[in-house]
């Protein structure tokens, strides 16, 4: 046994690192939604583009565009010399996911207004330059039809990064997992899933986004058993930052709100939806949203107090 | 190429804590932060019991993760001496180096940006000897240029046991610890 004492105690730093509050699990929780939302959108679009009636894929880029400004807004209260900010568009450093993330949001904005631009309000549909991009986008099912492959691949690289984030910082054991990306994509898919099933003005999304939802819940598990299992059969330290997950200080809000609130129920529930013998409500994907919004607080909180 | 190291001979450290008092002078380091600290360590079981004292810091590794992460550039490895430094008005203050250094040596100074040890570069790449090694009352300390065989640090590490602080993390740090 050895017993340390330091006399160092740096703000946010001792007795346990506490550098980031609540702004970056919302940002990672936003950043994945959105991530899900532009991913499953151009999925049903393709699916769905020569089906007449209402759809959700064109009321996605909107709300994913207020959250993700939102959660853009979180990340820059984080930041603790906000005038220097416009320095991460003045470099590119390959080995940071941060500067990676920094320019794959300003890629993000773009092909979400490009999303609106195929169908908007129909109040600006015949505004100026709205009117001009609406009839060039419509006048090709190529332009749209690639509008939406833009949508699933750059929300996969935005849902993927906010994983890789936490992952490449090695300091921290419980996020150095080559899994983290998955499970945080995984998650923000299935949290948009449930958001759509909540949203969608048509029966038949609805029930296909709700089955969907039950792959990515029964998914989710499987992930987060890998990811525990490989910081299990790993070294000291990364045992003991799963040690914290799965019996120590985040044990009640990782096995209560995140396993069994956040994918046990909900995938019970959905389960009985989608075989018609309870009703669809609202319940089981606030559950499910609720389980994402959690998870990236638990995991956040408990990797910061993991270390060497 | 210099390679800038520091050797503490932890049979002589007492922990008198002169090397922080020096370096939070030499270097204005706010009030409630410290760019270097004292860690007592004692192992075994009673009454065979080990202690050893160090003083600690910015291990100004080969293998930089608060450099790899840095989305601006603001961390850098020093041309000289192979020291980590951080550019002020490169840092936004997004965190990710204090969270990706496994010594926890780096801090948020009250004005925003990153801040840690420097090696006292402005002293030592004139030649000097960085603040805290040059106050140490015990002469525990040493610095000096690993790349050339004939300094100081370069002999004592070739006589002497030493360890460096968690190794497994993969760091390749450069302050080492004479047993």
């Amino acid at each position: 046994m050895e017993e340390l004492t330091h006399t160092r105690h740096n703000h946010l730093i001792d007795p346990n690192l506490t550098i980031w509050g609540w702004e970056i699990p919302v940002y990672l929780f936003l950043g994945g939604f959105v991530a899900g939302m532009m991913i499953l959108s151009g999925v049903i679009y393709l699916r769905r583009r020569n089906q007449p009636g209402a759809t959700v894929v064109f009321i996605l880029p909107y709300i994913s565009l207020i959250l993700l400004s939102l959660g853009m807004l979180a990340l820059f209260i984080d930041l603790e010399h906000k005038l220097y900010t416009w320095r991460l568009y003045l470099t590119f450093k390959p080995l940071s996911p941060m500067s990676w993330g920094a320019w794959i949001l300003l890629l993000v904005y773009p092909v979400l207004i490009l999303k609106i631009l195929i169908n908007p309000f129909f109040l600006f549909r015949d505004v100026a330059p709205i009117s001009k991009f609406y009839k060039f986008l419509n006048a090709s099912a190529d332009r749209k039809n690639f509008i939406a492959y833009a949508n699933i691949v750059i929300g996969a690289m935005l849902g993927a990064y906010t994983g890789i984030l936490l992952s490449a910082l090695g300091a921290r054991p419980l996020w150095n997992s080559g899994i983290l990306w998955l499970l945080f994509l995984v998650s923000g898919l299935s949290g948009a899933a449930a958001f759509i099933h909540l949203i969608a003005p048509d029966k038949g999304e609805r029930e296909m986004m709700a089955k969907t939802d039950n792959y990515l819940l029964a998914g989710e598990l499987f992930v987060i058993a890998f990811f525990l299992t490989s910081l299990l059969s790993s070294s000291a330290v990364h045992i003991q930052a799963a040690t914290i997950l799965l019996s120590g200080a985040y044990a009640p809000s990782f096995w209560g709100f995140v396993i069994i609130a956040g994918i046990i129920i909900p995938l019970i529930i959905q389960s009985l939806a989608v075989s018609h013998k309870v009703k669809h409500t609202p319940i089981a994907p606030l559950m499910v949203i609720a389980g994402g919004l959690i998870l990236r607080f638990v995991i956040v909180y408990a990797g910061q107090l993991s270390g060497y | 190429m210099a390679r800038f190291a520091m050797v503490i001979d932890t049979r002589r450290c007492v922990g008198c804590m002169d090397c922080v008092v020096a370096c939070k002078t030499e270097n204005s380091v706010p009030e409630g932060f410290n760019r270097d600290w004292i860690t007592t360590a004692v192992k075994g079981k009673m009454p065979d019991l080990h202690m050893e004292i160090r003083t600690e810091r910015c291990n100004h590794c080969s293998n930089p993760p608060c450099v790899h992460c840095c989305p601006t550039g603001a961390s850098h490895v020093h041309d000289i001496g192979g020291v980590v430094l951080v550019t002020h008005n490169e840092c936004i203050g997004c965190k990710a180096c204090v969270a990706s250094c496994p010594y926890d040596a780096r801090f948020i100074h009250p004005d925003g940006y990153a801040d840690k040890c420097t090696f006292c570069i402005h002293r030592t790449e004139k030649g000097e000897l960085p603040a805290c090694v040059s106050v140490c009352p015990t002469h525990c300390m040493h610095f000096g240029d690993l790349d050339n065989p004939e300094s100081e640090v370069s002999k004592l590490l070739n006589s002497r046991n030493y360890h460096v602080n968690h190794p497994a993390a993969g760091t390749e740090p450069h302050v080492y610890y004479l047993t």
